[in-house]
């Protein structure tokens, strides 16, 4: 009974992730064939891009005042508080604006994904699409994974600005040190690499999250309690494989540009 | 009875000659359990409008949904204008899906866009010029009565008005197959028989074939019974004794075919079942 068990779960795992790589190949080559639909493109960038900035905005900037306070208690234990603008642009700059703004957008974003969708599956607007001669994946899926992957770029660069606008504030106001101070350590050690760790991972995790939502979105069953799972399902994933994926990339890119 | 009428009683001889609009051979179908379609082969022909007739569940969406390819067979072969579909990549089916209307069974109106988006849909997607498309759309509403809908969201509007947008949408774009899932399903009398006329309107004015479920005996009585009188434009009763000669009949039973005729096949046969339904 266990085994059997066992064995359904493991090919329902298996089947899922098929699924999700064959939609998700599908969606990624309708980024390059036309018909491409501009104008959902656009408005989807206005509610992921232009929607997800003051949440962007007011978590890289307390992320990044955290740090400073976080920083300069230990810093000083080796007098060495001079260098909490580096630390503070290294971290968000490398890590945290991407990873903290791939974590709120996949909240805020594949959550509103997954759910429109899928109550569009379950309301059989879908199908109606679908018989309308309108590919669903091109005109819903496509526009919602290109601007996600064009904004979440756009808004890390944000949440990196907030962020150490943050440290800065807290390292002048709270720590009272000098400010010039703060922003020429934190702009004199960044080099090309840190840079390109920090935005090339938005393009993958905003490529993870609008496809995970989306794909939860249509696979959605069971009325309105199957959108809710959906949901769910999306948001946890997301947040998960996005850290997971950070990893990751973190490790290749500090392969090939070791510090 | 208007020349119309008559006219369009009787197929052409091109749409005779012409092969079946929609042909299903041995089809059968099942969701990871019991076949819920097995062994299922009919065909509408030009001009021809055939009616579905089940109990719930039986499985009479799942079929029209096989006919349009939204869904796919288990086994068995289906052919839509021609072009068996059943191994058909999903990409090649939306050229053929465009010649085709559907009416869903809850409307399956997009929530998000206005009762004049909604109709236009095909026709936007297309991009046809505005004054175009705000013409037709116009026209089309005015074809189901519901002109002053046009800038209305479906939130506002009833179940029988959504149903009736439903089959404007479906309309518009002048399809030459249409596909009723259960266009009457939970609507009072007065709204039936209103959604009832329109699809015997089209059906005598246009001459489209159709495919239309139900498990209402009565609309499928009147489709059978009655004539779209474009004089008077409403629908009238054909005399004592006459029926419409495209107007046939199916019947499903725990996934199987058990009736393909005529009106007086489907009151004159044996099956215990179809008596049953019947009384």
């Amino acid at each position: 009974m266990a085994t059997s068990a066992i064995e359904r779960t493991s090919k329902d795992i298996v089947l899922a992730v098929q699924e999700y790589s064959l939609f998700a190949w599908r969606a990624m080559l309708n980024l390059f064939r036309p018909p491409i639909y501009w104008t959902d493109f656009l408005m989807q960038s206005d509610i992921i891009g232009v929607g997800s900035l003051p949440i962007v905005i007011l978590s890289g900037f307390f992320t990044g005042g955290v740090l400073a306070l976080q920083s300069a208690s230990t810093l000083s234990e080796f007098g060495a508080t001079a260098v909490t603008g580096r630390f503070v642009s290294l971290t968000m700059i490398r890590e945290l604006g991407a990873v903290l703004t791939g974590i709120m957008v996949a909240g805020r974003n594949s959550s509103s994904m997954a759910s429109e969708l899928g109550s569009m599956v379950v309301t059989e607007q879908i199908d109606a699409m679908r018989a309308l001669g309108v590919d669903p994946l091109r005109k819903l899926v496509t526009p919602r994974i290109f601007a996600s992957i064009s904004m979440l770029l756009l808004l890390t660069i944000v949440a990196d600005a907030f962020g150490i606008v943050g440290g800065a504030v807290v390292t002048v106001i709270l720590n009272h040190q000098n400010g010039t101070q703060y922003f020429n350590s934190a702009y004199e050690h960044l080099s090309f690499s840190d840079i390109l760790q920090g935005l090339v991972k938005p393009l993958f995790f905003g490529y993870l999250l609008s496809s995970i939502g989306c794909f939860y979105g249509m696979r959605t069953t069971g009325g309105t309690e199957g959108v809710g799972r959906s949901t769910i399902s999306a948001v946890v994933t997301s947040s998960v494989l996005i850290i997971a994926v950070d990893f990751v990339i973190t490790h290749i890119l500090l392969t090939i540009f070791p510090t | 009875m208007s020349q119309a009428s008559i006219r369009a009683e009787q197929p052409t001889a091109g749409e005779q000659e012409a092969g079946p609009v929609v042909e299903l051979r041995g089809v059968s179908v099942d969701f990871d359990g019991p076949p819920v379609l097995e062994d299922i082969s009919f065909s509408v022909a030009p001009g021809e409008t055939r009616v579905l007739l089940g109990p719930a569940g039986v499985g009479k969406s799942v079929l029209l949904k096989l006919i349009i390819g939204l869904l796919r067979p288990r086994k068995g072969t289906i052919h839509l204008f021609g072009e068996e579909i059943s191994g058909l990549p999903e990409e090649k089916l939306f050229s053929l899906r465009v010649r085709a209307g559907m009416v869903f069974q809850e409307s399956a109106l997009f929530d998000s866009l206005t009762v004049r988006d909604n109709v236009a849909y095909q026709l936007i997607q297309e991009r046809t010029p505005d004054d175009v498309i705000d013409s037709r759309v116009h026209e089309a509403l005015r074809f189901v009565g519901l002109e002053e809908t046009f800038n209305l969201y479906p939130a506002s509007l009833s179940g029988g008005m959504k149903r009736r947008v439903a089959i404007a949408r479906a309309l518009i774009h002048e399809p030459e197959l249409i596909l009723y899932d259960s266009p009457t399903g939970g609507l009072d009398p007065v709204t039936s028989t209103t959604i009832i006329e329109l699809i015997v309107k089209q059906r005598d004015v246009h001459s489209t074939p159709s495919l239309l479920v139900t498990h209402r005996l009565q609309d499928a009585f009147t489709l059978c019974n009655h004539r779209f009188d474009v004089e008077k434009d409403h629908m009238v009763p054909l005399p004592d004794g006459e029926t419409n000669p495209n107007t046939t009949f199916l019947m499903l039973d725990e996934g199987r075919l058990i009736l393909d005729g005529s009106l007086h096949d489907l009151v004159h046969t044996d099956n215990k079942f179809v008596r049953e339904f019947l009384e």
